[in-house]
């Protein structure tokens, strides 16, 4: 029969099954599949904190949701078009998800009377016509057909099922017209020493593909034009990779060498995997026995001379936080990565949050500023990382990262950076030209950004001692003198806020001055752009200013906020970055405040905006 | 490390210019002083000495010394110091801690250090007590000790440090007493020689809070009777005549007199690398009847963490050749948009 083909400008997927179906294997294929053919695309995995829940369970529902377009798209999308369930448990925690309208494909094989049961159905939802009136279903026999195309294999059944997801993702690559071989070839590098495996997934995806195109079920294919991208070279990356790569960049173009401490947490363990593999850079990663004792071996290796990084999520930050304040008070380089999940205790380990501003911000005893930077994308990750290591550097401090669990799993296209233009990081360490009088100075500051030197251990005549005691400024001897300590708390700060004259001007999109701005930080920039582009296309007088650096905030931020009518802060929290503004400006700034565990939708942001503007 | 064309120092050369604030008959002196008469002896250019400390009296051993030093948090020196010593392993580095901040807030960073086996010399001073926060009792304390914080007397039991770095799959473990000042002198020798992280506990006297801590073990009277010095491959003998000996009664130590029933061949022999014997000597604090070993108690051959990390490195490096990161950004399925 004739399959008609449409044009369409995005599309929003969401792949959903038990944790042991490898969803986020097949969105992850998907994902590099769609940056090849040329769309923009942005990703949002979702996944349960239990590795294995038991089978079939609500609990242990995995989905990855890709957007993509030929447009440029800033959220990985609201409300999907297609939802691909692989169980009963998959389709009833995300149907109330999908655009009405939208399309549910199903593996009728695992609706099963037990499977049904563990997902609290009382009747099989593919059949009683629950879904029909809403949505257009799919519901094929995944599991037979993949056991009937690797029939004549002599696999354990077990085997053959587990392939399903391909046959899932070959029919989603015929429906969007995708090509195949790129998977191909990843699955003979990934299942290299199983050739049975990679011929029996390969069958899988195969009969998937040919199931659209030879069945009678699916008369329409879609294709998505390629994005119209700025030239360049690109590659599609995920958050916590690209903060590494930034990391390692820092450490090349500074000439420093790397050095990881840390200790296993969600969602920041990927961080160390990266740089533990990169070996060949000479990167060193030191697993430690507890999330103190990374923060401290970081700090031991920036006194040292190395470039001192460390990577947690919230709770993790909390046990950091004395030491965070040595390396304050000690006036010592150190990059801290906070991969925000929701909290607080144990919290929401997999699912992404921003409530840890303030603990950022304020999570230290006694007078401890530290400069806060925030990625915006999970590409934007890359150059985040190597900015807080270069600022560190440059003002002899501890500097703190926000990413989140969204941004650190999900992805998009990335145009390759290119080090040559990247700035200059330059790194000099004190040494006998800098002695007064034979005399080392530790706390004798630079005058443009009053960073003390940094003089390390194995330098002749450079010999000193420093500590969290207060110091007296200059010297470095210790000192209980009131001024001396009123001084030394007001210089900390001062130099901090020094950090600003590192920053151009503001970027506003959209007008100067209108009824709306909406301010945004951190990872929920992308749904306030493109709610900020569907208001402006309403007519409406809506601007957006995203700030990357939470601390300091720009110097111009001030004039911009008192040229609207009206703030929007939307922020997944209870109101952090909110309580920043309206105390540094007094100005009436309003919050839409989520705290769902996902991204706030561009849409909502858009409902929130009419509301204060009509 | 390099040892080429290093100085001659003095004692003199390694003390700052800070004056020292331990109290006046504090233990702390004799191990400030002991440092400074050995370290020109070592060999080490001054510069590529570090002194890291935690928080307690004396963690601001660095202070008065006029090497590189970082006072730092309560307990995570011998973290920190990890930091340093791989960022760096030319460096000698040295940590200074107690009873308190090593083996109680910083117990954990303790244990993971002496199992990973950092070229790291950790000097712990214990005295059995709370210092600086005035006289509250330690997890060295002995159990029922009265305190500020334990007036009807502490219900812990006290663990033995020597015990724990063994437990704790340690490659050196001494011990000395602040008043043994020849014999610290070669401990702190034999720590510095020692490659991986050695252990010396120091007993040292608080002559504010727990005066007398270890006056058996020092007073001329006693001493004899109190202390076994341990020389490896010579017997375990002591006493003001060196009449008294430890034996082995089939896994349980006994102390023997030598003479009729028992001659000096039956006297356990020192062997610093039996793990079995390291063991038992360990244990042998808080037993009455037993005098308490000081000197090496154990000391092995391994890998350090440093130099297998550099190996790691240099085998990658090797194997896939040093790259830019350049190469690893233009690495993966790239596309190129015109």
């Amino acid at each position: 029969m004739s399959k008609t083909t449409q044009k369409v400008d995005e599309v929003v997927i969401r792949f959903a099954g038990d944790s042991g179906d490898g969803m986020q294997l097949t969105g992850g294929r998907f994902t590099e599949t769609t940056a090849i053919v040329g769309n923009d695309l942005s990703t949002l995995p979702d996944f349960p904190a239990e590795i294995r829940a038991p089978a079939g369970s609500l609990a242990g529902v995995s989905a990855f949701q890709i957007k993509f377009s030929s447009k440029d798209i800033h959220t990985p999308g609201d409300e999907p078009d297609i939802l691909v369930a692989m169980n009963p448990a998959a389709l009833k925690v995300h149907q109330k998800e999908i655009r009405p309208g939208g399309t549910i494909i199903c593996n009728a094989n695992a609706f099963s009377a037990k499977n049904l049961k563990l997902a609290g159905y009382e009747s099989n939802p593919l059949e009683d016509g629950t879904l029909d009136d809403y949505y257009t279903l799919y519901s094929i026999e995944m599991g037979k057909i993949v056991g009937l195309a690797c029939e004549d294999m002599g696999l354990p059944s077990k085997t053959i099922d587990r392939t399903k997801n391909f046959f899932a993702l070959g029919l989603l690559f015929w429906i969007y017209d995708r090509p195949r071989q790129s998977t191909k070839d990843w699955l003979k590098v990934k299942f290299g020493k199983r050739p049975e495996l990679v011929e029996s997934n390969i069958r899988a995806l195969d009969a998937g593909y040919n199931y659209g195109e030879t069945t009678e079920i699916f008369t329409t294919r879609y294709t998505v034009d390629k994005a119209s991208l700025p030239p360049g070279t690109y590659r599609n990356v995920v958050g916590n990779y690209a903060l590494s790569l930034g990391l390692a960049a820092a450490a090349e173009k500074s000439g420093l060498e790397l050095f990881y401490g840390g200790y296993p947490i969600t969602p920041a363990s990927d961080i160390l995997h990266a740089l533990a593999s990169w070996k060949h850079l000479g990167i060193k990663t030191f697993q430690a026995e507890d999330e103190i004792a990374g923060v401290a071996s970081a700090i031991g290796a920036a006194f040292a001379g190395n470039l001192g990084i460390t990577a947690t999520s919230g709770p993790g930050v909390a046990l950091k936080g004395e030491a965070l304040g040595l390396a304050i008070i000690a006036e010592l380089p150190l990059v801290i990565i906070n991969v925000q999940r929701g909290g607080p205790s144990t919290g929401l380990p997999t699912k992404t949050e921003q409530s840890d501003l303030l603990q950022a911000m304020y999570g230290r005893n006694g007078e401890a500023p530290m400069p806060v930077i925030a990625s915006a994308t999970p590409g934007d990750c890359f150059y985040v990382a190597y900015e807080a290591c270069r600022i560190a550097v440059k003002y002899m401090t501890p500097v703190m990262i926000l990413t989140d669990g969204y941004l650190a799993n999900g992805s998009e296209p990335w145009q390759v950076p290119e080090l040559d233009k990247l700035k200059p990081f330059d790194v000099k360490f004190a040494d006998k030209e800098q002695l007064a009088d034979g005399q080392f100075l530790p706390y004798l500051r630079r005058k443009d950004t009053l960073a003390r030197p940094w003089g390390i251990p194995g330098t002749e005549g450079l010999e000193h001692r420093i500590g969290g005691i207060e110091k007296e400024d200059v010297t470095g001897n210790v000192s209980y003198d009131p001024d001396n300590h009123h001084h030394m708390v007001e210089t900390r700060a001062k130099k901090v806020d020094t950090i600003a004259q590192e920053f151009g001007p503001t970027d506003i999109f959209g007008d100067v001055s209108g009824d709306l701005l909406i301010l945004s930080w951190g990872g929920t920039k992308g749904s306030c752009l493109s709610a900020t582009e569907s208001l402006q296309a309403d007519g409406k007088k809506v601007s957006h200013v995203h700030l990357r650096w939470v601390h300091p905030f720009p110097n111009d931020l001030g004039e911009i906020l008192i040229k609207f009518k009206n703030i929007l802060i939307p922020e997944i929290n209870f109101g952090q970055l909110i309580k920043m503004i309206r105390a540094e400006y007094l100005v009436d700034a309003k919050g839409l405040n989520q705290v769902r565990g996902k991204p706030i939708s561009s849409s909502d942001i858009q409902q929130a905006a009419k509301d204060l503007i009509g | 490390m390099s040892e080429t064309a290093v100085k001659t120092y003095t004692r003199a050369d390694f003390s700052s210019d800070q004056s020292v604030r331990w109290c006046p008959g504090c233990g702390d002196y004799a191990v400030l002083a002991q440092t400074q008469k050995v370290f020109p002896d070592l060999g080490v250019a001054k510069e590529n000495f570090v002194f890291i400390s935690g928080i307690g009296c004396s963690s601001r051993f660095p202070y008065y010394m006029d090497t590189f030093g970082f006072h730092t948090i309560h307990g995570r020196a011998t973290a920190i110091a990890s930091g340093v010593k791989l960022s760096n392993p030319d460096l000698s580095v040295w940590v200074v801690t107690g009873d308190g901040d090593g083996l109680s807030i910083g117990g954990n960073h303790t244990i993971h250090l002496l199992r990973r086996n950092l070229d790291i010399n950790v000097m712990l001073f214990n005295n059995r007590i709370y210092g600086l926060t005035k006289g509250q009792y330690s997890p060295t304390s002995e159990a029922g000790k009265v305190t500020k914080s334990t007036p009807f007397g502490s219900l812990d039991r006290p663990f033995n440090p020597s015990t724990l770095a063994m437990g704790a799959n340690s490659t050196f473990v001494a011990r000395t007493i602040d008043k043994e000042t020849k014999h610290m002198q070669e401990m702190i020798k034999r720590a510095y020689g020692h490659k991986g992280t050695s252990f010396l506990e120091i007993y040292q006297n608080c002559n504010i809070f727990n005066d007398g801590a270890f006056a058996p073990l020092t007073d001329k009277g006693t001493k004899s009777d109190k202390v076994l010095r341990l020389e490896n491959g010579q017997p375990m003998i002591f006493g003001v005549e060196r009449t008294k000996g430890i034996r082995l009664d089939g896994n349980t130590p006994v102390v023997v007199d030598i003479g009729d029933k028992w001659s000096l061949d039956d006297v356990l022999v020192h062997d610093e690398s039996d793990y079995v014997i390291a063991s038992l000597l360990s244990n042998l604090t808080y037993q009455h009847d037993f005098p308490d070993p000081i000197g090496v108690i154990y000391a092995i051959d391994a890998p350090t963490y440093e130099d297998l990390m550099v190996d790691q490195i240099n085998a990658a490096i090797e194997m896939k050749g040093a790259e830019s990161v350049q190469k690893m950004l233009n690495a993966g399925d790239t596309w190129v948009v015109e």
